[in-house]
């Protein structure tokens, strides 16, 4: 994968396990400054983020420009209720309009897959940040999810991240349940999780795990139940709704059924299993409510990690060195 | 090896300046000198600059415990994220910050390996100030090696070393050593 | 003056290669023969390269009516001579389509004052909707040759068995792009593991597979003629192959792009590489290759599919599907080839397409003979082709209106030096004249 020190974040397919050690070691240090009085560090100051959000995701887009703020970098927020984009005008045109304010990193959010590539170069001298593009990936989340599992593995070794390395990950049995085929928390969390060392297994309809995900270095499982017995982490995704409205699953109680993880499974799992879901929660659909709310679950933990990691991909990415 | 070979390849000639007892004596009468001049002031606390400053400003805390008889606080502080030279030139991994406390009232004995430019210094007086208001910040540096760029000085300085800018300067526990490339 | 000679060229014919003059004059060929002696004639340099029948181009997008600013008849003309051909098939997928007498009278009068000789390949149905037959008969009365519903496919067997069966009398051929649209929802690009990890809709290689097998079988119950457009998988091309064999009167044509590029080239999501039927995966694209260098392909067409700037300034989702062929296809034809074997270049490129688009014969609206022997008596539609050359494909320095071709920046090896049609030497080392 291309360097993320000086360049871009589009992708971690193909992502090397220093470059995502770089990244996590990077984000203890601003998990540190975000427990400060003063939770800000000049790091980025004269420095211009424009958060692009073609999709809106209150919760992303609040978390990346918190830690742009953290960095002290000014921050360009474009609505998009507001946009031209809408009035047809091309992405390629949207984006040469921010640019002309000068801006040094550009985080985009777009409901297509490689929107992110493709601004990268429109705009090759600012830094792009991938916040999710259509059902691609979303790097962020990847980054955040291993970093929540190194912190909690490491604390439960009496260790500490940065000490830890990729350790802890070597041979970790990861399951990831349900649509993988239209989720891109599940091509960055594969990616991830493989570049540390973890063996990963997916689960999920016939329909919403194609077979040709075999070729990631994964495994698939058919048996949710005796995969949740394997794992350590559980990773659930967000089944978007009108998914399961025939198409690719008869219907939500279903799906539910057959692979949600409700609080029987949860029962079954080994107390040390870590529960995890990058949010929105469908509660009730791919996770009951009471498993959502569980001391297994990393839910709170994985928002909290948004933005040390984020503060951490912004400052690798535009303040890492001058050679691009 | 040819000599039209890049000099990054050949190892820079090293020449020692002090020993290690050298640098522990050096360290002790540095300590002396902090105990005389914050006598009665008893609220001291040693911040060590990441990342050559915490192994000095560890001894250093612990001679300051031993002639004050009780132990003296000791953090480090990373200051990765205020240099000003972010973007200019390759990012220097950044080390764990130890220093959580309010540092309001306090005496604050900033503690670096070597002082040169006196950026770092700067960049270390800001990120200590976003932890409280010191009653006073002292720094010592375990070598002076001139050059300042900004109107810094040292509290208290282990060894004065007259330098070329164009040498690079060791200092450690181990020893002082001046490097050059070839 | 109107009286040429094409000097010191390889002269090529339907079984092989000699070399030869060719004299040409008031549109005709007029002599070939080594070393003609010839006076009050402009000398043409051929020397180091093939003369042929100019190509003819079964498959190309001209935009008009309604895509003015993507292409005209007159800039998709000059493109087409710049790569060698003398004759376009204008595809019926415009806006209105091109389904009615008016329509297509219009299209043939503006080749008619184009640089190049323009046929015309008329709907099937109705707007192209696939539910109501387009007036076939009088088309085909006008001398339209070949009929299609390009940009889809005519989804209902029944309209499709019904087309089949009402052109069969009236000599004319249909043309059909299979790929089942149901199967295709979505898609963007060929189905596979690309697809998936680039997280982009997949067209499966089954959606074309199963509606060339459907309409084999149409054929097959109504004896009618049909011609398949850019087949991009093997197995399409194995069930053509097996039906021609039991004596279904079927053709087919493939792309330069299917022959050249495959699925990975959508991994940077460029929108210059999106096309329908999609890049393939590299065992159809070598496939595909193998049986162009056994001589078992119809024809090559382009697919000559301009569009804007704008319209490909788009997420590669949301990006009109097409690219540009005209200008380099017998440079990737070539290639694909993949030694030199100028008899099957021309017989992909000029004499194949020729005869299935009915224009091997002099026709309606001015248009002359196409693909012939470059012999005396014969319409000088020739090309001059230098194997040896090379060069670099820069979109900003097409006749096309349009920029969106994939192959910017590849250096080709085989370039067009000289078309010639109708007797006139429309382009000369390359320049438009």
């Amino acid at each position: 994968m291309r360097p993320i020190r000086g360049g871009h974040l589009l992708s971690l397919d193909g992502v090397s396990r220093d470059q995502v050690l770089d990244v996590l070691d990077t984000a203890e240090s601003f998990v540190e400054v975000n427990r400060r009085t003063i939770r800000k560090v000049p790091a980025l100051t004269g420095r211009v983020v424009a958060s692009l959000f073609f999709e809106e995701s209150t919760r992303t887009r609040l978390s990346f420009e918190t830690a742009a703020k953290r960095l002290s970098a000014d921050v360009i927020s474009l609505a998009v209720a507001s946009s031209s984009v809408k009035k047809g005008e091309s992405l390629r045109d949207t984006i040469s309009t921010v640019e002309a304010l000068g801006l040094d990193a550009v985080v985009l959010r777009h409901r297509s897959s490689g929107a992110a590539e493709q601004v990268a170069r429109f705009v090759p001298h600012v830094h792009v940040i991938n916040a999710g593009d259509g059902q691609h990936q979303h790097p962020t989340q990847g980054l955040l999810d291993a970093f929540t599992v190194r912190q909690v593995l490491a604390e439960r070794h009496g260790t500490s991240g940065p000490e830890s390395g990729a350790e802890l990950f070597a041979g970790l049995r990861v399951v990831i349940v349900g649509d993988i085929r239209h989720s891109r928390v599940a091509r960055s969390d594969i990616a991830v999780y493989l570049a540390l060392g973890a063996t990963v297994r997916v689960v999920g309809p016939g329909t919403l795990v194609p077979a040709e995900v075999a070729q990631w270095g994964v495994e698939v499982s058919d048996d949710l139940d005796e995969a949740l017995e394997w794992a350590q982490i559980v990773g659930l995704l967000r089944l978007q709704v009108e998914r399961g409205g025939g198409e690719f699953v008869p219907s939500l109680g279903e799906f539910s059924t057959h692979w949600g993880l409700s609080v029987e499974r949860l029962g079954a799992l080994s107390p040390d299993t870590l529960v995890m879901h990058p949010g929105p929660m469908n509660r009730g659909v791919e996770i009951a409510h009471a498993v959502a709310d569980s001391p297994q679950s990393l839910v709170t933990r994985q928002v909290a990690n948004g933005v040390p990691v984020r503060m951490a991909v912004l400052y690798l990415t535009v303040a890492g060195g001058e050679d691009r | 090896m040819s000599l039209s070979e890049s000099p990054s390849g050949t190892a820079p000639s090293r020449h020692s300046v002090l020993g290690s007892d050298d640098v522990a004596r050096a360290l002790r009468r540095m300590a002396h000198e902090i105990v005389e001049r914050n006598h009665g002031s008893g609220d001291l606390v040693v911040v060590g600059v990441q990342r050559g400053g915490a192994p000095i400003a560890t001894r250093l805390a612990a001679h300051l415990g031993e002639i004050l008889a009780q132990p003296i606080e000791h953090v480090d502080l990373d200051v990765s994220f205020y240099r000003d030279d972010i973007g200019a030139s390759p990012l220097r991994d950044a080390a764990p910050t130890t220093l959580s406390s309010d540092v309001s009232g306090r005496v604050v004995v900033l503690v670096d390996d070597v002082l040169f430019t006196g950026r770092t210094v700067r960049a270390a007086l800001n990120a200590l100030l976003t932890f409280g208001r010191p009653s006073a910040v002292h720094l010592a540096v375990l070598v002076d090696r001139g050059h300042r760029e900004l109107p810094l000085r040292a509290d208290y300085v282990g060894k004065n070393l007259p330098t070329s800018r164009e040498e690079r300067v060791v200092a450690t526990l181990d020893g002082v050593w001046i490097e050059r490339l070839p | 003056m109107n009286r040429l000679v094409l000097r010191g060229g390889e002269v090529v014919g339907p079984l092989g290669v000699r070399r030869a003059d060719v004299l040409v004059d008031d549109g005709r060929v007029i002599e070939v023969g080594p070393a003609l002696e010839v006076a009050n004639a402009v000398e043409i340099d051929c020397a180091g390269s093939y003369v042929g029948p100019a190509f003819v181009d079964l498959h190309a997008h001209l935009r008009e009516p309604g895509g003015r600013g993507a292409e005209t008849v007159h800039s998709g003309a000059r493109a087409g001579v710049v790569g060698g051909y003398g004759a376009l098939v204008a595809m019926p997928n415009t806006e209105p389509a091109l389904d009615s007498v008016p329509l297509v009278r219009d299209v043939l009068e503006r080749g008619r004052s184009s640089v190049l000789d323009v046929a015309v390949c008329a709907a099937i149905t109705v707007g192209r909707a696939g539910e109501r037959l387009a007036p076939l008969a009088d088309l085909a009365s006008i001398g339209v040759h070949l009929f299609s519903d390009d940009g889809t496919g005519v989804a209902n067997p029944l309209v499709m068995r019904r087309a089949l069966e009402y052109a069969r009398p009236l000599g004319v051929r249909l043309a059909q792009h299979c790929e089942d649209a149901a199967l295709c929802e979505g898609g963007v690009m060929n189905e596979g593991e690309w697809s998936l990890r680039l997280g982009l809709g997949g067209r499966p290689a089954a959606a074309e597979e199963m509606m060339v097998a459907r309409d084999l079988e149409l054929v097959r119950l109504t004896g009618g003629r049909l011609h398949f457009l850019h087949l991009s998988t093997l197995r399409s091309l194995e069930l053509v192959e097996a039906a021609r064999a039991e004596g279904l009167d079927v053709t087919f044509e493939v792309t330069p792009h299917h022959l050249t590029l495959d699925e990975s080239a959508c991994a940077e999501y460029d929108p210059d590489f999106k096309v329908h039927p999609p890049l393939r995966p590299r065992q159809d694209v070598e496939g595909l290759r193998r049986w162009a260098r056994e001589g078992r392909l119809d024809a090559v067409a382009t697919d000559h599919a301009p569009h804007t700037p704008e319209a490909k300034d788009r997420p590669f989702d949301e990006a009109p599907a097409g690219l540009l062929g005209l200008e380099h296809a017998a440079s990737l034809v070539h290639e694909a080839l993949g030694e030199n074997n100028p008899v099957e270049l021309f017989r992909l490129l000029s004499r194949g397409p020729a005869r299935i688009a009915g224009l091997d014969r002099r026709g309606a609206f001015g248009l002359s003979a196409h693909g012939g022997d470059v012999a005396p008596g014969e319409d000088a539609n020739l090309v001059v082709f230098e194997p040896t050359a090379t060069w670099v494909v820069d979109r900003t320095r097409l006749q096309s209106r349009a920029t969106n071709t994939p192959y910017h920046g590849r250096s080709l090896v085989g370039r067009v030096r000289h078309t010639l049609v109708r007797g006139q030497l429309r382009v000369r080392e390359g320049d438009l004249r």
